[in-house]
């Protein structure tokens, strides 16, 4: 009968080596069991030399292995060591492809059939899961690889690439790159283009294959991997040919199916869900704990804290406290009370009801990303129209909303266990009212971002969000007289759809007459006149339309379309017209919106009368704003180059006003018309790079602008997810010599962004640390005066403006004027 | 966070983001040539009005005044070239101040020639009005090519970046070489004189005017007329003829850019040179009183 192990840890992240070094140190029974041959594999394909940062720093280390920030290597040295001096039972290459039976009796295969016995796990597995294999006979012989950490190893190899994204692109791109290596480069695609990479990519392969440096094979799959050899599937039958390394790199699979197979269930059917879990990380599978990033920790100092707790949970200590516990006490010191954390937790969480069916663990990690606060009666919380992106809770008391700004005494209260503020958050945009404390209150805010964790990982918080936040839109949209009963009939039968880009919306001479209200994204409005669809209007989230045909019971005198990916809330028309007969104001209000469409629209199909080429030339104009991503973006540099004398001092103002690295290319960019949108931030209204951030370095401020703040780990996410390539990755740069002493002596580079080799140069003399961070247009904010970029342009060919400002029918009128 | 916005910077940002484009030259409907013009016209009826002995010259009260006002406006207009490399905190536009600059800087035409009384001569006193002209004639030279070049200058990029261009031409010099390779000597080295020739070894005249008339792309074309060509003659013409198209958009983007700036290389030294001129000219002024 082979050992039992008390204890076996799956994965040696820093998360799972943690809990190896402390049950090795506890004398407790265990195995670690890794799938690469070397500890840590996450980190171990880090970019070599990175630095590896230690945030959040106020976060206290717990573990028996050493972690500080400092370079890649070192740290993966120190652990090695480590781990080896702590006598850690360690068993590398070993892949897990099942774990199976309950608590105190559970076998762990190992992939080639051996297996392993363990009263209890420890998954540490991490996200980055397993790369895809190829599809075919001769799978899984030897030189077939998933990765290229250095293509200047392989010399006079006839090498095939698979897969037609970014990663085999630039795989590809680097084997070839020094013909001195001899390397026979091939790449497959599975279809005839190349629809998932970036365009600079496609285009630097397609020259490279014009130069004949790589052969590009479209619609070929392979079919057998043979020694030396490789058979394709082409479009003219099959084909040999001869192949010493394959670099496979079709994406991978992330590892939730793998750890659903053992037994344990997410939170919900989200992309971004993670496993349940009780306080002390164990699963929904009694005896499978999780912890590190597949839990939802995506931090190394986490990952090792929760390594240390879950070996002491297991070995029976049930008293340790977390070791964010000092960091929630300092929060919830600001209260008035003197209680417990424990007690602040369970008065957060039986209080507010968005977060009763919380789990102790996952409360505190809400509130470690949230921000508690009191305020006195009549303190105000919020005001109209700042941007703010989070969402308020009441824990206790209540406030009172001013609903009419031009009459601050008209308030409606919302009470304790309610959110408040959550319209910012759904639609990224400003704040429709003033709050202020009606009493007495206790808030919680929680940024965007943990926001949007709650909801993915809550179904019944995201439910009761939903509500309130349609309810709210409808009392915002039409003003004032209005209470929750009034609409209910409308929240009750509303619907949200998630519209495609450039899908239909309403269709011009439908007669369907439902009410749409856009909660998140853009639309346009297009009507056809003389057979060409002619832009006009742009509509931003917070809007409706639908409108004119429930009042007026005609057909639909104009297309709406979805200018991005974008949701909208349904109501039947019928509910919106019970709504205006009952309440004759609201009615009033949307008869006016109506009217003043109506004469835009009228304008636009007049002008096309008498200056057909002034409205093509608009619509043209809008059409290519939109395709350029304007519909979510909330703020955007366009330039208009028949102004633009090209001498750079946006760039150059932009770099001297943030620490000597400009965040915008002015020269790149789509232009039409001369109209320029050069590369810089958009600001977009959900923004791209805050989907992925481990420390939620991203955030939106005050003024509307998207930024990082210092606790940017350098980990890339944010550049790789942004569409429209304005994130940079660079070391701070050395302080230049003051202007004065440029332009007295000549003294240092001068105005704007000094070249890369002086910036080396100068930071290595001065010994300053390069750590590569991600850097981004953060709109001047906390800047007198706004954007530099504008101000310093000498013309007035650069302006930052809002899109549904700019994209509207006065430019027309101006134009034609 | 909880923003609590401070709110009169968001109104200002909300201001800002509902703007338009609006040139320099046309810059709040034209406010600074409004002022100009009324300051130039006050001065030209008051030297006409106000009678001095026993003549206008730059020595009367009149005079003076006029020259303190020149003086100074001289000053704040060479200010310009800070302002534009300072990027201090604050409101300023660099658009605001380059609008008043041309307008105002037209403006010394008439106040400066007025001080003079018209009475020029070979002192250093006319030479500081000549450097004045000199920057000023520049300076118009200057917004002349600032309103028309620019459209061409975005025409010619068809979307691509400098270094696109560059590129551009470096991906055509590859596909060259190798399909150069079967021809014979002659040929081979004509292409080779083509690629090798370096793009932005370009003189100033040649920069300025757009004319190549040593360009080892044309004259390498020459050796592959149409007709007579083999397959690989073809290849090799054709991307010739790539190759000169390259050529001449990265040209004319270096026109374009260089008749853009050069005349900053008249107008800076020469405002230098009229700072001292002017000096010395109030110096010797106030020496000889
Ligand atoms: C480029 C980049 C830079 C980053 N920089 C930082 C930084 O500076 N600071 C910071 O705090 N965080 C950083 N992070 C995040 C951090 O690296 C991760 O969150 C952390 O490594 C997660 O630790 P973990 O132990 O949970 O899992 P991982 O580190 O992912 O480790 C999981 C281990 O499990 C093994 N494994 C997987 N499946 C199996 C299986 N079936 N059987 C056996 N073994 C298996 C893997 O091989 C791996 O070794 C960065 C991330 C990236 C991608
Ligand atoms: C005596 C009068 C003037 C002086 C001393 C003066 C001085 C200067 C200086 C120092 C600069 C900064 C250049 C740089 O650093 O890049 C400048 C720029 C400029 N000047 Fe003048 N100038 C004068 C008159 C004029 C006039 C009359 C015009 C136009 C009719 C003019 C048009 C310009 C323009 C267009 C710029 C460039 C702005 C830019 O691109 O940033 N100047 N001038």
């Amino acid at each position: 009968m082979p050992e039992t192990y008390r204890v076996a840890i799956v994965g040696s992240g820093p998360a799972g080596l943690s809990a190896a070094a402390r049950a090795a140190q506890l004398g407790m029974s265990h195995i670690l069991i890794e799938k690469t041959d070397h500890l840590s594999d996450t980190i171990y394909k880090y970019q070599k030399g990175k630095h590896v940062m230690a945030t959040p720093s106020n976060l206290v280390l717990r573990s028996d292995v050493d972690f500080d920030a400092g370079k890649r290597e070192f740290i993966l040295d120190t652990w090695d060591r480590q781990i080896e001096e702590c006598k850690a039972n360690v068993r590398l290459n070993s892949e897990v492809t099942a774990i199976t039976g309950t608590t105190g009796a559970f076998t762990i295969e190992i992939k080639g059939g051996e297996t392993i016995q363990a009263e209890a796990v420890i998954m540490a597995i991490g996200t980055q899961g397993n790369p895809n294999k190829l599809r075919c006979p001769g799978a899984d012989m030897p030189h077939i690889q998933y990765q290229l950490d250095d293509p200047g190893e392989y010399f006079d190899e006839q090498i095939t690439v698979v897969g037609s994204g970014d990663a085999g692109i630039e795989n590809a791109l680097g084997l070839a790159a020094d013909p001195a290596q001899r390397n026979i480069v091939t790449i497959l695609n599975r279809s005839a283009e190349f629809a998932r990479a970036k365009p600079a990519n496609v285009t630097l392969l397609e020259e490279a294959e014009r130069d004949g440096r790589i052969s590009v094979r479209r619609e070929t799959t392979p079919t057998d991997v043979r020694d030396k050899q490789l058979v394709l599937e082409t479009r003219d039958g099959a084909e040999t040919i001869p192949c010493d390394r394959i670099i496979a790199r079709t994406g991978s699979q992330p590892p939730r199916g793998f750890v659903e197979k053992c037994g344990i269930e997410f939170t919900s059917e989200e992309r971004s869900a993670f496993p349940k879990l009780s306080p002390s990380f164990e699963t929904t599978q009694q005896g499978i704990h999780v912890i590190g990033a597949l839990a939802g920790y995506p931090l190394i100092k986490h990952c090792m804290n929760q390594g240390y707790d879950v070996v002491e949970f297991l070995n029976g200590n049930a008293d340790l406290k977390p070791a964010d516990e000092p960091i929630l006490a300092e929060k919830f010191s600001a209260l008035p009370g003197n209680r417990s954390v424990d007690e602040w937790l369970e008065v957060f969480r039986e209080n507010i009801v968005i977060l009763r069916e919380l789990s102790p663990l996952q409360m505190r990690e809400l509130m470690l990303d949230g921000s508690v606060a009191a305020f006195d009666a009549g303190d105000v919380i919020f005001v109209r129209n700042d941007p703010g992106s989070s969402m308020f809770a009441i824990a206790e008391g209540s406030v009172s909303v001013e609903v009419n700004p031009a009459d601050t005494s008209i308030t409606v209260p919302i009470g304790r266990g309610s959110i408040f503020g959550e319209v910012g958050l759904i639609s990224g945009r400003r704040r429709g009212s003033t709050v202020r404390a009606a009493e007495p209150v206790i808030t919680l805010e929680l940024s965007r971002t943990a926001a949007l964790k709650l909801l993915a990982t809550a179904p019944t918080a995201d439910r009761a969000v939903r509500q309130i936040t349609i309810e709210r839109q409808l009392l915002q949209m039409f003003g004032s007289g209005l209470t929750p009963q009034d609409v209910t009939e409308m929240v009750e039968a509303a619907e949200a759809v998630e519209i495609r880009a450039g899908q239909n919306v309403i269709e011009e001479d439908a007669d369907d007459t439902d009410f749409y209200v856009i909660q998140r994204g853009s639309m346009i409005v297009e009507k056809t006149i003389g057979g060409k669809p002619v832009f006009l209007s742009y509509l931003p989230a917070g809007s409706y339309f639908g409108e004119m045909a429930v009042i007026d019971g005609n057909r639909r005198s104009a297309t709406v379309k979805a200018a991005i990916k974008s949701e909208v809330i349904k109501f039947p028309g019928d509910a919106f017209m019970r709504l205006l007969e009952r309440n004759p104001k609201v009615r009033e209000r949307a008869l006016a919106d109506m009217a003043s469409r109506r004469q835009i629209n009228a304008f636009v199909e007049e002008r096309k009368e008498s200056f057909s080429g002034a409205v093509d030339m608009y619509s043209e104009t809008a059409k290519f704003l939109i395709d350029n991503g304007i519909g979510e973006a909330t703020d955007v540099l366009l330039i208009d180059e028949t102004l633009c004398v090209g001498c750079d001092n946006c760039e150059k103002a932009c770099a001297d006003s943030h620490e000597g690295l400009s965040r915008l290319d002015r020269e790149a960019g789509r232009t039409y018309a001369h109209l320029h949108v050069p590369t810089s931030c958009r600001h977009c209204e959900h923004p791209h790079c805050m989907a992925d951030c481990p420390p939620n370095a991203i955030k939106r401020g005050a003024d509307g602008e998207v930024f990082i703040d210092e606790t940017c780990i350098g980990c890339g996410n944010c550049q790789r997810n942004c569409p429209y390539g304005v994130i940079r990755m660079d070391p701070k740069p050395p302080k230049k010599p003051s202007l004065l002493s440029w332009l007295m002596f000549g003294a240092g580079p001068g105005p704007g962004e000094a070249s890369y080799s002086w910036r080396k140069k100068t930071a290595q003399k001065k010994g300053l640390e390069q750590a590569k961070l991600a850097i981004k247009c953060d709109m001047c904010a906390g800047i007198d005066g706004g954007p530099a970029c504008v101000r310093a342009c000498p013309t007035g060919a650069a302006i930052r403006v809002a899109p549904e400002k700019f994209l509207t029918f006065t430019k027309l009128a101006e134009d034609v004027d | 966070m909880a923003s609590k916005a401070d709110s009169s910077n968001f109104a200002q940002a909300e201001k800002r983001r509902d703007t338009d484009h609006e040139s320099f030259l046309a810059h709040k409907r034209m406010r600074w040539l409004k002022i100009s013009a009324v300051l130039c016209l006050i001065v030209v009826i008051s030297y006409f009005l106000v009678d001095v002995e026993p003549r206008h010259n730059g020595g009367t009260w009149y005079g003076y005044t006029l020259g303190t006002i020149g003086a100074l406006l001289i000053a704040w207009l060479s200010v310009l070239g800070i302002r534009k490399r300072n990027i201090s905190e604050g409101k300023w536009s660099l658009k605001a101040w380059t609008s008043a600059h041309v307008y105002l800087g037209l403006a010394l035409i008439v106040i400066g020639t007025m001080h003079t009384g018209f009475q020029l001569g070979w002192n250093v006193h006319t030479l500081a009005w000549a450097l004045m002209m000199l920057v000023i004639v520049s300076g118009i030279y200057g917004i002349s090519v600032y309103a028309a070049l620019p459209r061409a200058l975005s025409n010619n990029m068809r979307e691509m970046t400098r270094k696109q261009m560059v590129e551009g031409l470096a991906a055509l010099d590859r596909q060259l070489d190798s399909a150069a390779q079967p021809l014979d000597r002659m040929e081979a080295d004509a292409v080779i004189n083509a690629t090798q020739q370096d793009a932005f070894r370009a003189g100033l005249l040649a920069r300025l005017t757009g004319s190549y008339p040593r360009c080892a792309t044309k004259r390498a074309l020459k050796a592959f007329p149409d007709g007579a060509l083999n397959k690989h003659e073809e290849k090799v013409a054709s991307l010739l003829r790539k190759r000169k198209s390259q050529l001449g958009q990265i040209r004319r983007h270096m026109r374009y850019k260089a008749l853009l700036e050069v005349w900053l290389f008249v107008h800076i030294p020469a405002t230098i040179a009229l700072l001292a001129a002017l000096t010395a000219h109030i110096v010797s002024v106030f020496y000889y009183w």
